[in-house]
């Protein structure tokens, strides 16, 4: 890009001021406390929201001109990639499954970010943070968008991208993280500000846009690099919000560090098992692999977040709970949630299948203390089978997890052979987890937790047929009726990789784009 | 000392942009990686326009950065003239 520079009459930190101060006022016809109304029920305490600041000092003028130029960059990227059939040149189809799990199950939480961020927007009095809020919702805003339109061009040739509004709302692992910013946008503007703005964006997210996308790029799939590189550049400035959030709290009041701290340890954890999902994409659906799981979380998590809690140590801030457990995980996660979407292959919108021998050895080498020794023997096993035609189809509901509704399929810190199993009684009845950290999340807040949508529960109560469906009828059978209330087309959409019309069409396909015949 | 770190795309645009980072910031390590770069630097690190346009011959505004930024570490402080990232600890 080459902008023109113009000579600048006021310096970007008195522009900022000018721009961000003295634009609000004190309420008289209606009492300040019912004009904001839920800027005091969680006890967090501000004194003087003037001291909050922007340190990238963004005004609307730059805003409009940056966020236009990475408009128009993305979308000479995405009509180039369509008018080239630029889906052909990924390594193989096996990895538009990894971009079928970020489109239907990320993409639908940038709406949602744009939604928290303009309602949290809403409930401040400072104006500094309103206008920080303004932003970050038209950015992820933009980012729905950008990913809507990035979805229609793989929607054309490839299955389940179809409905991808209505699976959110009803296929079973997506409840994940739909029910994790669910979760968030139904907190106060504080914890969701902590929620998103610190625990995720800056803590967690650099391990869903920077290794993975990158991992994208290896992969050739430019559409891809460029719906996630373009939103990631908004991300910086939300990494930097989440950060001034937490500083500004702590400073305005020292009631409000143990407030902070519970939030922080409760989003981190919430966070880290959402990117379980992430862990297995890049472990298992990249055909080129950049880096491992387990290694872009000692860069991205340990390297970085343990820079960031040494910095915040000076507010009092200790780093998050359950890290001991997260340290001992990292050889475990991606390995033991591609085992299970590989077990329920039949009820997903997307395909699975055994890695390669190639790949089995990569990962050997990724994960010396776990791999070979708990999950090799699992994966050849499995293949044995699949060979023999006894692909493995798990028919049973698996139990979920009450706080983060990921299937207890975790194991016990410190003992990969035995599942982690948590339960606490509330009221009449006995409520499950996966985790320390999320049976106490839940004894936090039981009555939000207890009212969560848990897609098994709701099968075997019934509601996840569609109208007029009959349970009791002779032959009933509960998995397909399942997939019609998905919308998903048995043999289509769900199973095995191997012998998918996805993996049909693209051998045909890029057979054409090289081929005369 | 803990590190902070800034990625960009690796572009046209940002191509005399790393190599005026890495001229400001002699201790700073530079990680190619698929369609991008992550400059890694002990302590602090800091991007100067006055180096940016010598390398590029026109006048820059260093809010152009968020262009072709994809991710970063550490307190930011931006004037016209410095972006600074650093950690206190
Ligand atoms: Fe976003
Ligand atoms: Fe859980």
């Amino acid at each position: 890009m080459d902008m023109k520079v113009g000579k600048k009459k006021l310096g970007l930190k008195e522009k900022y001021q000018h721009m961000t101060r003295g634009l609000g006022w004190e309420t008289t016809y209606q009492s300040m406390d019912d004009v904001f109304p839920f800027v005091k029920y969680e006890g967090i305490k501000i004194h003087d929201w003037d001291k909050w600041e922007d340190p990238f000092r963004l005004t609307m003028d730059a805003y409009w001109k940056y966020q236009a130029e990475k408009e128009r960059k993305l979308y000479a990227i995405i009509d180039a990639y369509a008018q080239n059939n630029g889906h052909l040149n990924v390594t193989d189809a096996r990895y538009i499954n990894a971009i079928k799990l970020f489109l239907n199950g990320i993409s639908p939480l940038e709406y949602m970010a744009h939604r928290g961020f303009a309602m949290t927007g809403r409930q401040f009095p400072g104006v500094g943070a309103r206008v920080a809020c303004l932003m970050q919702s038209l950015d992820e805003i933009r980012h729905a968008q950008t990913q809507i339109h990035s979805l229609s061009n793989y929607n054309k040739y490839y299955n389940g991208f179809h409905e991808y509004r209505h699976m959110l709302e009803r296929v079973w692992y997506l409840s994940v993280p739909r029910s994790f910013f669910d979760d968030a946008v139904t907190a106060g503007p504080f914890e969701f500000m902590v929620a998103i703005g610190f625990s995720f964006e800056y803590v967690l997210t650099n391990l869903l846009f920077v290794p993975f996308v990158s991992g994208a790029a290896y992969n050739g799939d430019m559409g891809t690099m460029t719906f996630g590189f373009s939103a990631q550049s908004d991300e910086a400035r939300h990494m930097t919000l989440g950060l001034e959030v937490i500083k500004f709290v702590l400073e305005q009041d020292p009631d409000n560090l143990p407030i902070v701290q519970q939030w922080i340890d409760k989003w981190t954890w919430r966070g880290y098992r959402v990117l379980t999902l992430v862990g297995m994409m890049m472990d298992y659906m990249l055909p080129k692999r950049i880096m491992s799981w387990k290694e872009a979380w000692e860069v991205y998590f340990e390297e970085n977040g343990g820079a960031l809690f040494k910095d915040l140590a000076r507010y009092g801030i200790r780093p998050p709970k359950w890290l001991d457990q997260i340290e001992k995980d990292k050889d475990h996660i991606s390995h033991q949630a591609w085992a299970t979407f590989y077990n329920y292959a039949a009820a997903c919108n997307f395909h699975t299948w055994i890695p390669t021998d190639d790949e089995l050895d990569w990962l050997s080498q990724k994960y010396p203390n776990s791999f070979d020794k708990y999950y090799r023997p699992r994966l050849e096993h499995w293949r044995e089978e699949a060979k023999k035609g006894n692909r493995f189809y798990n028919k049973t509901l698996p139990m979920l997890c009450q706080t983060c509704q990921i299937p207890m399929i975790f194991t016990e810190p410190g003992d990969p052979t035995q599942i982690c199993y948590r339960e606490v009684d509330y009221k009449d009845n006995k409520y499950h987890f996966c985790s320390d950290g999320c049976k106490e999340i839940f004894e936090h807040e039981p009555e939000k937790y207890i009212q969560a949508w848990l897609p098994v529960h709701q099968i075997y109560q019934g509601n996840c047929f569609e109208e007029g469906v009959d349970p009791t009828a002779e032959g009933f059978d509960p998995l397909s009726a399942v997939l019609d209330y998905y919308h998903l087309a048995q043999g289509r959409d769900n199973l095995d990789f191997e012998g998918s019309e996805d993996q049909k069409n693209f051998e045909m396909w890029r057979g054409m784009a090289t081929k005369n015949a | 000392m803990s590190k902070v770190f800034i990625a960009l795309q690796t572009n046209d645009d940002t191509r005399q942009i790393i190599q005026a980072i890495l001229a400001d910031n002699p201790h700073a390590v530079c990680n190619e990686q698929p369609a991008m770069v992550k400059i890694d630097a002990e302590g602090s690190l800091v991007v100067r326009r006055s180096t940016i346009e010598e390398l590029i011959g026109r006048d820059f505004d260093l809010q152009e950065l968020h262009i072709n930024l994809i991710s970063l570490t550490g307190n930011v402080d931006e004037t016209d003239d410095e972006l600074t990232l650093s950690w206190n600890a």
